[in-house]
């Protein structure tokens, strides 16, 4: 050996990393190839939403409102929260468990990012798909309809964030429970199940008993869908305006920050980066 | 070597799984220093501890107990700081089936924070015409080159290599090696894995021998190899010649000799004396050797018998 560490082309002494930016993109957008290239996977996240709402709509209720513009909003509303129930949360299931599966989050530990970011990378293309979805949606809504009011877009946007995640900190809880990416389904289903049954819009929660509206406050998908109507302005089917005062979302924030904990918990319980042996 | 800085020391390393009365400690106590720019080679069966070792110094695992400093720093702790310098490629490690080879590469690029070019790193391993290829459809030695692909994509100043060559044909194996050289050329310290005792016996600078999760023997190839008897081997009718206390006069002999069913073995410290004075007895007794065979002593050997358990306290550790 002649080289020298002061000559060698690789004696740095200081760590050169790459943006954090430039990290996540990276792996967000082989994700988001990846999602291209999976058809059944592109049809839940891309098609999935769009129809169910296109079924709640059709079957009408009075969660839709009084007038169109209400019905968008309302419209709005529930497709925020399919889209984090099956974009955000099944599909990042299912993908974080098929990379773990395929050995690709242990190649990803060797490297130089982080495992928040690692994970942040996996939730955002369908976080983009579910803005996007919802952008197409409000202008298709404002053209047919007539445009949702906005009164107070801060909670919307809160619910969007929030609810985004708490249902992505669940998904990589979730997958620690599932042994593959086919298995999924059946592990997610109960928390799909119970969020979207008790999410407002699904059964008329202010016909039931009281105490059934209690419970369903405390459910995840609940809080996202208060704070889009606090955002909104929206006409409650009790007949009572969404007023988006701080004493009237406090509860739902609350809600959002319990299950936030409940999915940091999660994930530091059950999440694994390489299959169980 | 004319440098003599250490980039990875281990000192009293162990590694434990699991707690209570299912606890196993895959790694006993290693103490180990590598050098920077020279490549150093673990070798073990399977079982040794070799993973479990090497998964501490990437910073992968924390050490149950003892320290480990690599560049300076503890890898797992500080893993920040060192992982930018190195490069690792796992024994088994994936690949997300659906992307090309082109774009799992553009993806680990990404990553990194002063990467060579895809293009380059494709071309260092053979893959470049694979580049728009799906990772579903290469071969196992094609997915192996593009784990080396990705492992020296990051200019690693430390290289870990786990078995890198399994699973490869005789053609790629010389042409990874090639690779590996040019990198220790570059004054890159390579740490390698290898079930292929030629491998190690090819690239090595130094080695050590793992078994059942301590360091048995460690050095130069020429050191491990020294510490081992050549070995001479025959069949015969002539008494004087199966009988031990006989053979055991002979010059040189470094242990008893055996004699059984599939002939007599005679282990020396120096072959070429045992078996002049053994022919010349031979010669006078007028006796036939049959299937006469002498070997020198090789790392093969040196191997063989640590894993067979023997010698494991025989001879310590010379580090």
């Amino acid at each position: 050996m002649t080289a020298t560490p002061t000559t060698s082309p690789n004696a740095g002494t200081a760590a050169v990393r790459a943006g954090r930016t430039r990290r996540l993109l990276a792996l967000a957008r082989a994700e988001a190839i990846l999602l291209l290239r999976n058809k059944t996977a592109l049809f839940n996240a891309v098609l999935l939403a769009p129809l169910l709402v296109g079924f709640f709509v059709t079957v009408g209720g009075d969660f839709l409102g009084p007038d169109p513009a209400a019905m968008v909003a309302s419209t709005l509303t529930m497709l925020l929260s399919i889209a984090l129930l099956m974009v955000v949360y099944y599909n990042l299931t299912t993908s974080v468990v098929a990379r773990r599966e395929e050995l690709v989050l242990k190649r990803l530990r060797t490297g130089e990012s982080t495992a928040p970011e690692i994970l942040l990378a996996y939730a955002l293309p369908g976080f983009a798909i579910t803005l996007a979805q919802l952008v197409l949606a409000g202008v298709a809504g404002a053209l047919l309809a007539e445009a949702p009011p906005l009164a107070r877009p801060h909670w919307l946007i809160l619910a969007v964030l929030g609810g985004t995640a708490v249902f992505a900190l669940l998904a990589v809880a979730s997958s620690g429970l599932t042994r593959t990416a086919e298995t999924a389904q059946l592990t997610t289903m109960p928390l799909i199940f119970v969020a979207l049954l008790l999410s407002g819009f699904s059964l008329p929660l202010h016909l039931m008993p009281d105490v059934v509206g209690q419970v369903a406050a405390w459910t995840p998908l609940y809080p996202v869908v208060t704070l889009a109507q606090h955002g909104f302005g929206t006409v409650l089917p009790d007949g009572t305006v969404a007023s988006g005062a701080l004493r009237d979302v406090a509860q739902p924030i609350a809600c959002l920050i319990v299950w936030g904990a409940l999915g940091v918990a999660g994930v530091r319980r059950w999440m694994r980066w390489e299959p169980r042996r | 070597m004319t440098t003599s800085e250490t980039v990875i020391t281990l000192t009293g390393l162990r590694r434990s799984y699991g707690t209570g009365r299912t606890a196993f400690e895959a790694v006993r106590g290693v103490d180990l220093a590598v050098a920077r720019g020279e490549l150093f080679a673990l070798l073990g069966t399977n079982g040794a501890g070799k993973t479990s070792l090497l998964e501490v110094v990437e910073g992968i695992a924390p050490a149950t107990a003892g320290t480990v400093e690599v560049l300076g720093h503890d890898p797992y702790r500080q893993r920040h700081q060192v992982r930018p310098r190195m490069g690792i490629m796992l024994q088994e490690a994936g690949f997300p089936a659906d992307l090309t080879t082109a774009e799992t590469a553009r993806m680990w690029h990404g990553t990194l924070g002063r990467p060579r070019p895809v293009e380059q790193c494709l071309a260092m391993v053979g893959l470049s015409h694979r580049a728009g290829v799906r990772v579903s459809s290469l071969s196992g030695g094609e997915r192996r080159r593009l784990d080396m692909a990705l492992a020296v994509m990051g200019r690693p100043e430390i290289l870990f290599l786990d078995e890198p060559t399994t699973g490869l044909d005789p053609q790629s194996r010389r042409n990874s090696w090639e690779l590996v050289r040019s990198l220790l050329a570059e004054g890159t310290t390579v740490v390698l894995t290898t079930h292929y005792l030629e491998e190690a016996e090819e690239l090595a600078d130094r080695l050590a021998i793992m078994h059942a999760g301590e360091i048995v023997r460690s050095g130069t190839v020429a050191d491990v190899v020294a510490s081992e008897p050549a070995r001479i081997r025959y069949r015969t009718v002539d008494t004087a010649l199966t009988d031990p206390a006989e053979l055991a006069g002979l010059p040189a002999v470094s242990a008893t000799p055996r004699t059984g069913a599939s002939g007599v073995e005679i282990e020396t410290g120096d072959l070429q004396a045992t078996l002049t004075a053994l022919l010349v007895r031979a010669e006078q007794a007028g006796a036939v050797l049959e299937h006469l065979e002498a070997s020198p002593a090789s790392l093969e050997r040196a191997f063989l018998t640590i894993a067979e358990g023997r010698g494991a306290d025989a001879v310590p550790a010379a580090a």
